[in-house]
């Protein structure tokens, strides 16, 4: 196991260095002026433009300045926000509790809703129901959620008033962030109905961004359960005399979770893409939210390490995914 | 000795074709998406012909006019009009246009290259493969959207950018997948027999090897080309795809977010348009995989 951990991990490391010179290369392949870009005017004072320059390395050979970025992520620092001032990793750390509370009630929604149909769609195979299903989850597959987040603000929370349009909590109450989590935040401080206000503004954006998960895992649980199901110990468990719930659900479902289980961990970059969506629509004060607004105000420090920072979040967790599969299953292990 | 007894036609193994055909019509999903799908298509190769309107003349006296069977509607605009009092339906057609062409480029665009790199990987495994593949790791390790903002962020938004982060986004999947079918094909026997016959690298690759991995790619395709039209819209919608006037979906539906309360039309008819051909395509895709390639059927 261990080997196979180190192998992985081996992998791990060119493929981060991948990422950082995709980064680097991110802001010098801007065509034209990088500092004209950046300051966002044309012809500035031939002076400052050689202190910007400066400033920015962009004056050495191009090697050293690939060397002289890694040194500078190797020492932590990840730039500061032309905008703010405030350091990109400080930015990163305040806005990406959001997008997880957000990403993990999508997940919570998907996985729970995902899981009933595909086992429903499953052992009714074949009928109107199993079709309805699998058609739902198919529209869901090609939805536009950009579209669909509009489609439900229009109806919810314009037409029916049900929930609020955007953010993540009434500017009325003063939850001091504590945890960054909404909900756990709410709960820790004393104003009444706060949590109910954070859950309601919560609803609309998790039911969005988990649309196309829900639909991945329903076909991928029917596709698992109708393999399993045809498996000779579910026939011996049936013959034994075991009650059919005991039998779906035992025997069943827990042998067709493992290649489900994968499908949760690739959603992950589904969900980081979506969130970029779903924040912008619902303004809700994310990480995707934070790298649109700073690629159209040109924020490159921000845009360059932001992206750094998803695409590391991305890779680990698909390594926490492939070492997770490898425990469960052999084989994978063993592979060469 | 000569036959002169008739061939009986049934025993005979049916031609490939018609074969695939069959196999693809007994799907209902496949041909309801197939005949969309050419509705669209022939929408927009006589856009300006079908639309009723040309997609950028503005009636001023028409804002946001409702779809004819609301009240209010009229019949020169069977789908309303949008805030600047330009015809829906004629944009929508356009719209077509530019969904189509970015999906059909992108995916001409990503298909060459992943077919060569993938070719390339699978043959040489010890020399090339390697390397290529730690590239498309590092490209697999961005999600498929945020890599095309990146891209469209250096580029900057525009048509021609939007269809080259489209199909930058989508190659890893074509390499990997070339790879991984050439290996599998590589071991077999027809392939020592053409290297035995004295086939050359390039006839080895093209002529022997390629035709036989090409049902996963075709498949690979039709899935790409959705998602080559749903994340175009997506970057329009970010305003970092084509740029407005252009009767782009995504782009229509950004500009219409301001009248979410007034004006539903606006706001429903370009997503659904979006949604529509998407699904027509994974319904065409679906079929395809089943017709094509028995093995990855209920695969995800």
């Amino acid at each position: 196991m261990l080997s196979f951990i180190a192998r992985r991990l081996g992998l791990l490391i060119p493929t981060f260095f991948g990422v950082t010179l995709l980064t680097f290369a991110l802001i010098r392949l801007i065509p034209g002026d990088p500092v004209e870009v950046m300051m966002g005017e044309r012809r500035v004072d031939p002076e400052m433009h050689a202190q910007a320059m400066e400033r920015l390395g962009l004056n050495k050979p191009l090697y050293q300045q690939y060397f002289d970025y890694i040194g500078q992520l190797a020492s932590g620092n990840l730039g500061e926000s032309l905008r703010s001032r405030e350091s990109v990793w400080n930015e990163f750390l305040t806005l990406f509790p959001a997008t997880v509370e957000l990403a993990l009630a999508a997940l919570l929604f998907a996985g729970t809703l995902g899981l009933i149909a595909g086992v429903v769609a499953a052992l009714k195979r074949g009928t109107p129901l199993d079709h309805g299903v699998m058609s739902i989850a198919l529209t869901g597959y090609s939805m536009p959620i950009f579209w669909w987040g509009l489609l439900l603000i229009m109806f919810f929370s314009v037409g029916l008033g049900w929930t609020p349009v955007s953010g993540r909590i009434d500017l009325l109450y003063d939850i001091p962030p504590v945890t960054g989590f909404m909900l756990i935040d709410t709960l820790l401080s004393d104003e009444p109905g706060a949590f109910v206000d954070a859950l309601r503004h919560l609803i609309l954006p998790a039911i969005v961004l988990g649309t196309i998960p829900l639909a991945v895992i329903a076909r991928m649980t029917r596709s698992a359960m109708l393999e399993v199901l045809r498996e000779d110990y579910i026939r011996t468990a049936r013959a034994k005399g075991l009650s059919p719930t005991r039998v779906v659900f035992v025997h069943g479902l827990r042998n067709a979770l493992i290649p489900v289980l994968t499908v949760f961990g690739l959603q992950v970059g589904t969900l980081l893409a979506g969130a970029v969506l779903t924040e912008t629509i619902f303004s809700w004060p994310g990480i995707g939210k934070w790298l649109i607004e700073a690629i159209g105000a040109r924020d490159y420090p921000v845009v360059q390490n932001g992206i750094l920072l998803i695409a590391c979040l991305v890779i680990l967790v698909n390594f926490t995914v492939d070492i997770l599969y490898g425990l469960a299953n052999p084989r994978i292990r063993h592979q060469k | 000795m000569t036959t002169s007894t008739p061939l009986d036609q049934s025993l005979l193994y049916p031609s490939p074709l018609k074969e695939f055909w069959q196999a693809f019509a007994h799907n209902t999903g496949a041909l309801g998406g197939l005949a969309f799908m050419i509705l669209l298509v022939f929408c927009a190769l006589f856009a300006p012909w079908v639309a009723p309107h040309d997609p950028s003349e503005q009636y001023r006296d028409f804002l946001l006019t409702p779809p004819v069977w609301l009240d209010g509607g009229q019949w020169q605009f069977l789908l309303g009009t949008d805030e600047l009092g330009r015809d829906l339906l004629s944009r929508l057609i356009h719209g077509a246009r530019l969904s189509l062409l970015i999906g059909l480029a992108s995916v001409v665009l990503s298909l060459i290259p992943g077919i060569l790199l993938g070719l390339v990987a699978g043959f040489f495994p010890r020399l090339l493969g390697p390397g290529i593949m730690r590239l498309m790791d590092i490209m697999l390790a961005l999600p498929s959207l945020l890599l095309a903002v990146a891209i469209v962020a250096i580029l900057g938004p525009g048509l021609i950018n939007t269809i080259f982060a489209i199909a930058i986004v989508s190659l890893p999947s074509y390499v990997r997948l070339t790879r991984a079918a050439v290996m599998g094909e590589l071991n077999r026997d027809y392939v020592t027999a053409a290297q035995l016959a004295g086939a050359n690298l390039p006839r080895l690759m093209f002529v022997t090897v390629l035709p036989n991995c090409m049902a996963p790619l075709i498949v690979q395709a039709t899935l790409s080309f959705s998602s080559a039209i749903l994340d175009a819209a997506a970057l329009g919608f970010l305003g970092l795809g084509v740029q407005p006037p252009t009767p782009e979906w995504g782009t229509m539906l950004a500009s219409a977010r301001d009248y979410i309360e007034r004006a539903w039309w606006v706001v429903s008819l370009p997503g659904l348009a979006i949604l529509l051909s998407v699904l027509a395509i994974n319904l065409m895709g679906d079929g395809l995989r089943d017709a094509l390639d028995p093995k990855l059927k209920n695969a995800q």
